[in-house]
């Protein structure tokens, strides 16, 4: 393949062939456009205008809509801060400077919005509308790693950004990692590093665990992870069960529970599925049971404040991780609540958070890079450490585009004070505890690489 | 022509036109102008029109001609994408033995649904489909993972044996081509502000649904066709007379399955992913939507209701509030919030709500689709010089005897 096949980008700078193929009419946008050539041309959809268009794929229906929605209302919050709207939020915070609030690279922040429907082939389609009909620079977004990985694969093809939303699966910056793609939210790996040590602190090393498990990649490796991180704190893991996604009464399932011998329960669920399998066993009386003279527990490796508001009062007492919480004390949270808080009214939740951030960081590399160009964006944000973004210390690791950072374990509260106060920090893991190597087996093992980073020029 | 009457023949030509002018029909508005919004040709969703198009086409083979509704005609679709993705993970990155593997693989599974479905007809022949096309998903979606990939569905990766392609460089991602033509190739012409992209998958797209389509007009003009009208119109007359009529009906859900594998190795060929979603039946359900709102029986109606949807799906589902508020910002401002708050309902995630009801003002006032929708326009037209002429000969019956 020659360079001059590749697809051209929709508001990519004028080839020169092209300029004078469209004779004396295409002239004078082919000055307006020559001044500032270098920095802007030679990669897909080159902003060429005053503006930069940046595409954000959020499911607004189905079953993660209400995440969909949190996170479009970061986006625009985002966008508002980086065109120097609102209070700045965690641009004041964040340990680089480089943004200033004129935009990015002087250029007016814009952007398109789309529905995945939290499917692969929707959540491509509406991506691939943004990048060849609306010229979005960059795609951000989702709300789960099925329409990540798919999104993902579709970005590093053409030669565009891609910047995970809410994705907790090990698959989207471990085998199916890709050079364009770039995940500041936690995994299921890090979930299970940074539970286990505190599941055995306060339940004991010699407990049997049983596990229901979403039967599809996100519940395959949240469970991987789980057993091997509680395994290797001494517990047994009697039995792991799949259940269909679209189940709604997991009394059937809950059941057999007792009679195995296990005394903790780990629920790999997420979402809907999480709060009905929840109020299941809290409704059998699991919790008040004794078994093996111990107390029955049941644990939650991904927390969402959606997901234990949905489940109300059966999340009192359970153990889980997030990425995120709105009640975290530190300069960044703060700012970030409070410029959430004032626009909408509510708390942001962490997939609000995850996407707000993802949003500056993209916006920070290209002012760090001078460009857009997606290999400079790369280069600006491997290795990038950075802080005042609601995590603590965070480095983007250069091997797999993954955020390394403190991971919260998190309990159901006891006694709310509002409809949104429903978790607390029981522990904050620090990020050497949840570390691993990029050829970790979970993460695809030496297979997994993440190939050339594409300009699609 | 082509063994076409004129009638067919002067269609045949009109759809070859409107596809291959598709990028200046579908781009009507000039670039930056704020009715720019509604352009809808850029390459990804002209090659929907038209993959969707076969695979409406295909239906209508079916439940337009014999009057069998099926449920699960996704599951096909899907399977034909699975066989397609897996020739582009161990032969070669070429469209065309996936496309033609996706056929044949399509075409061998509804021979064995359709073997199974036909023993009943009416709704429990749908109620069946729909069972298969659930299980179908089902099993890709989970039991069948290391196949399918599961949830996360599979693409080309670098890692794949690929055995007749030559190795790439490292770190280039494998790209669908049509000997060497790579599918998402586009040339732009900017003409006075206007942007026309001539995207050389979808050419290949378009130039197969010519054929599908010449296809579908001699299946429908050939006798074959006309017993399966005359299955459509009593298939109890039919087998009365000694006509065993299992045979032609397995054969259209054949063919249709085989049009619906086409459509799945397409979107391969176009898109190199696979989800399970696809075989959802929800999807199956579109292509029925698809069919009735274009005009079920008639040649074109399915290629019409196809366009119409994606259209929708993809454009209307992009209108967002904010985008309402710059259009209305010259009304008072409360003025200008409420109608915002009611097209909001609309447009955007709210596009179900048109489609909605523009079906069921298609179904009520318009039985016979878009398709009758144009014949009344045209008619009213035509009315003033000589009697109306006979629209396209109704499902004619002839006698059995």
């Amino acid at each position: 393949m020659t360079g001059s096949n590749k697809t051209i980008g929709r508001r990519g700078l004028l080839k020169g062939g092209a300029a004078l193929g469209a004779a004396g009419l295409a002239a004078p946008t082919f000055f307006t456009h020559s001044a500032r050539a270098e920095m802007h041309s030679g990669y897909l959809n080159a902003p060429t205008g005053k503006s930069v268009t940046l595409g954000f794929n959020v499911p607004q229906s189905g079953p993660y809509a209400d995440e969909g929605a949190d996170e479009l209302r970061a986006y625009k919050l985002a966008v508002e801060h980086l065109n120097g709207g609102g209070d700045g939020g965690m641009m004041n915070t964040f340990s680089s400077k480089a943004l200033t609030g004129n935009g990015i690279l002087g250029k007016k922040v814009e952007y398109v919005t789309g529905d995945t429907q939290t499917k692969s082939d929707a959540a491509r389609a509406s991506a691939k509308s943004m990048i060849e009909k609306d010229g979005a620079v960059m795609i951000t977004g989702g709300s789960s790693s099925g329409v990540a990985v798919a999104v993902q694969a579709l970005c590093q093809e053409t030669g565009i950004m891609f910047m995970a939303g809410l994705t907790h699966s090990n698959d989207t910056t471990g085998k199916d990692r890709k050079a364009n793609g770039f995940r500041h939210f936690f995994n299921s790996y890090m979930s299970g590093a940074a539970l286990a040590p505190v599941l055995a602190n306060a339940y004991g090393k010699d407990r049997k665990a049983y596990h229901l498990t979403a039967d599809y990649n996100w519940g395959y490796t949240t469970e991987e992870a789980v057993t091997q991180a509680t395994e290797g704190m001494g517990w047994e893991t009697v039995n792991t069960v799949k259940t269909p996604l679209t189940q709604t009464d997991f009394s059937s399932y809950i059941a057999p529970v007792l009679q195995s011998g296990a005394d903790v329960l780990v629920l790999n669920h997420y979402g809907g599925n999480m709060v009905n399998s929840l109020t299941n066993a809290v409704q059998f009386g699991l919790r008040d049971k004794q078994v093996n003279g111990k107390n029955f527990e049941i644990v939650v490796p991904l927390y969402s404040r959606l997901m234990a508001k949905g489940a109300g009062a059966n999340v009192k007492g359970i153990f889980g991780s997030t990425n995120w919480h709105w009640s975290l004390q530190d300069e960044g949270s703060k700012a970030f609540v409070k410029s959430f808080g004032t626009k909408y009214g509510f708390p942001p939740s962490q997939a609000a958070h995850t996407t707000y951030v993802q949003t500056l960081l993209y916006a920070d590399a290209c002012e760090r890079a001078g460009t857009f160009n997606p290999c400079g964006v790369v280069e600006a944000l491997e290795g990038f450490f950075f802080s005042g973004l609601g995590n603590g210390p965070t480095i983007y690791r250069k091997e797999d585009h993954q955020c390394f950072k403190d991971v919260l374990v998190v309990k159901g509260k006891e006694n709310p004070e509002s409809e949104f106060d429903l978790l607390e920090v029981v522990e904050v893991t620090p990020m050497s505890k949840v570390w691993y190597s990029p050829d970790h087996p979970q993460m695809g093992g030496a297979d997994a690489t993440l190939g050339t980073c594409n300009t699609g020029a | 022509m082509f063994g076409l009457n004129r009638n067919d023949t002067l269609l045949l030509i009109v759809v070859a036109l409107l596809t291959m002018l598709a990028p200046f029909l579908l781009n009507p508005f000039p670039e930056g102008s704020s009715l720019a919004q509604f352009n809808g040709g850029y390459p990804d969703l002209m090659q929907r029109f038209v993959i969707f198009g076969i695979f409406a086409i295909g239906f209508n083979i079916l439940f337009g001609l014999t009057g069998y509704l099926s449920f699960g005609h996704a599951a096909f679709l899907g399977v034909g994408s699975y066989a397609a993705i897996w020739m582009m993970k161990l032969l070669t990155m070429n469209v065309v033995p996936a496309i033609i593997i996706s056929v044949i693989v399509a075409g061998l599974f509804s021979l064995v649904v359709g073997y199974i479905c036909l023993r009943r007809s009416g709704i429990y022949f749908s109620i069946l489909t729909l069972a298969f096309a659930q299980m179908s998903y089902a099993l890709a979606y989970s039991v069948l993972t290391p196949i399918t990939g599961g949830e996360t569905g599979l693409q080309p990766k670098l890692s794949d044996p690929r055995i007749l392609d030559a190795a790439i460089g490292s770190g280039v991602t494998p790209r669908a081509n049509f000997f060497g033509i790579e599918m998402g190739t586009s040339w732009q012409w900017d003409w006075n502000g206007w942007v026309f992209t001539f995207n050389a998958g979808y050419y290949l797209a378009a130039v197969i649904m010519l054929v599908a389509f010449y296809l579908s007009i001699r299946i429908f003009r050939s006798p074959f066709g006309m017993m399966l009208r005359a299955i459509k119109t009593n298939q109890n007359r039919l087998n009365y007379t000694g006509v065993n009529s299992k045979p032609y009906t397995l054969a259209a859900f054949v063919i249709s399955g085989m049009y619906a594998g086409l459509a799945g190795g397409l979107l391969v060929a176009m898109d190199t992913q696979v989800g399970p979603e696809r075989m959802f039946w929800t999807a199956s359900g579109e292509v029925v939507l698809m069919t009735i709102l274009g005009g079920v029986g008639t040649l074109i109606g399915p290629v019409l209701g196809a366009g119409l949807i994606k259209y929708m799906e993809n454009i209307l589902s992009k209108i967002n509030e904010g985008l309402l508020q710059k259009w209305f910002a010259f009304m008072p401002e409360t003025a200008g919030d409420a109608v915002v708050t009611v097209l909001g309902l609309f447009t955007g995630k709210g596009w179900h709500l048109t489609l909605g009801l523009l079906f069921m003002i298609v179904v009520i006032f318009l039985p016979g689709g878009l398709v009758e929708g144009g014949k009344r326009l045209f008619g009213i037209g035509r009315r003033k010089k000589k009697a109306p002429p006979a629209a396209s000969p109704p499902p004619t019956t002839t006698p059995a005897e």
